[in-house]
């Protein structure tokens, strides 16, 4: 276990295994992800009161879970970083927030499509819609705070910090913005108040989510590789790989 | 120039110790430097007062918006001019090199950092809550509107001044760093802001308002504890930059 943790700290061990990786996760998301699409969009039963537009959840429900999960994974990388000084937890932290950033932006947008025709309105200022709307904030404040430094050890601890803070208000944010909104407004829609969906639609979902899953970890590990090019860019063994290409 | 007070660094002397002491020197030294600069004590009080004034140009005049609205505007205000203010709280710390002195003390770096950050609320917020009273008399709040807006803020401005170090800890040695401050610190001062006008609007609707000052009260108790372990680690990386 500790020697696998150790080799995880290796740019270059890590290169070569996330090398090896992408191809299978690219394959099964793309795989994973058509089928459960196809099968969402078109051949999942309709809602008997939304009709057609509740389909817009295959794309919804995963990329907002994983808006929010993987800002838990950056504070995770974030400890990691701060007391092991691992390379690949800043890296991981680097690429995942963009990422993270584009979920939960995507989780914003098609929340945005659906309550146009559902509740009549792009935006309202319900609990989800306005914490996944400081989440995006986070995200975007820890990429200014990551473009404003130049030094990359500062740049890893800093961000760490940031992320760790973060987090910690995470649950905060969450229940004081759930607060307000109750306070102000008895919720007169419910965003996500789980219907006791049949096994036909929400299968399709799981598959939705896995293959979101996949492409996620795909495109981080994509991003993590061109960071480790860039930060090794001296080292012998990139201009090896370089020059192999 | 500014006349900067040279304060030695004198407990240095006192191995490890001398923890009480280590703090009241720099509650003193921060005041004193206010003191002797007190343009940067007006400014962000000149702010405030500004932001205010802009709501009755910008939106309505009409008293019964401003009645509505101008707890909120206020809780803003205070929330932009302390981000304002912050962003100078640790500068010339660092670029006098006071800060390299900090992080080499014996005494723990989170307490010269809370000693700091309790300083600079008394000296630049202190007199902001007190400015608020002529504010809601200009807002027409009703009097115990105001009140239970001082309340709140003094509950919940200390939460600010202490999470919004942690940024200004970090972003102290890029130059230009205003923005930025703003934008990471925002999000995080959701919370501070959603239960001080949450308090306020139960006050005007004739509801309790102990819930949300229990928990304006919790807050600041978790941030008193937890960010000046952060401010300090944030302090430590900006510094080892050099």
């Amino acid at each position: 276990m500790w020697q696998w943790f150790h080799k995880l700290g290796s740019p270059k061990w890590f290169f070569g295994i996330a090398g090896r990786l992408m191809p299978w996760l690219g394959w099964s998301a793309l795989i994973v992800l058509t089928v459960g699409v196809v099968w969402g969009l078109l051949f999942a039963p309709a809602d008997y009161q939304q009709g057609d537009s509740y389909r817009i959840i295959f794309i919804h429900v995963p990329s907002a879970y994983l808006g929010q999960s993987l800002y838990v994974a950056m504070a995770v990388a974030g400890v990691v970083g701060l007391v092991w000084r691992m390379k690949m937890a800043d890296t991981f932290i680097a690429s995942a927030t963009a990422v993270g950033a584009a979920m939960t932006f995507l989780a914003l947008l098609t929340g945005a499509v659906w309550g146009k025709p559902t509740w009549g309105t792009w935006w309202v200022w319900d609990a989800r819609l306005t914490s996944m709307l400081l989440l995006l904030f986070l995200y975007l404040g820890v990429m200014a705070l990551r473009g404003a430094m130049e030094d990359p050890d500062v740049r890893a601890r800093a961000s760490a910090i940031l992320v760790i803070v973060g987090v910690v208000n995470i649950p905060i944010i969450k229940y004081s913005v759930e607060w307000w909104n109750t306070l102000h407004q008895p919720a007169t829609i419910k965003v996500t108040e789980a219907p006791s969906m049949p096994a036909s639609m929400w299968v399709p979902l799981l598959i939705c989510l896995l293959g979101f899953h996949l492409l996620v970890a795909w495109l981080i590990l994509w991003r993590m590789r061109n960071d480790i090019l860039l930060r090794e860019r001296r080292a012998r063994w990139v201009r090896d790989w370089v020059l192999a290409q | 120039m500014r006349s900067e007070p040279r304060v030695p660094v004198s407990f240095q002397e006192q191995e490890g110790g001398g923890w009480l002491r280590a703090a009241v020197e720099t509650v003193r030294r921060e005041w004193l430097i206010a003191f002797r600069n007190r343009q940067d004590l007006i400014n962000p009080l000149v702010f405030f007062v500004l932001i205010v004034s802009l709501f009755p140009l910008g939106v309505s005049p009409e008293p019964e918006f401003l009645r509505q609205a101008g707890p909120g505007i206020i809780w803003v205000a205070a929330l932009l001019s302390i981000l304002l203010s912050l962003n100078l709280l640790f500068r010339n710390d660092y670029a006098d090199g006071h800060l390299e002195q900090w992080v080499l003390s014996p005494q723990p770096l989170a307490l010269l950092a809370l000693a700091r950050v309790g300083a600079v609320w008394v000296t630049t917020v202190l007199p902001l809550v007190l400015l608020v009273p002529v504010l809601a008399v200009m807002l027409h709040l009703r009097p115990g509107t105001g009140l239970v807006l001082v309340l709140t803020l003094l509950a919940g401005t200390p939460v600010l001044v202490l999470v919004g170090a942690i940024g200004a800890a970090l972003t102290v040695s890029l130059r230009g760093s205003g923005v930025l401050l703003v934008l990471i610190m925002t999000p995080f001062y959701v919370p501070v802001l959603i239960f001080g006008t949450g308090a306020v609007t139960a006050a005007v609707e004739g509801a309790s308002i102990t819930g949300h000052l229990a928990l304006l009260g919790a807050m600041l108790s978790l941030a008193v504890v937890l960010a000046p372990l952060a401010i300090a680690g944030a302090l430590r990386i900006s510094v080892s930059n050099g």
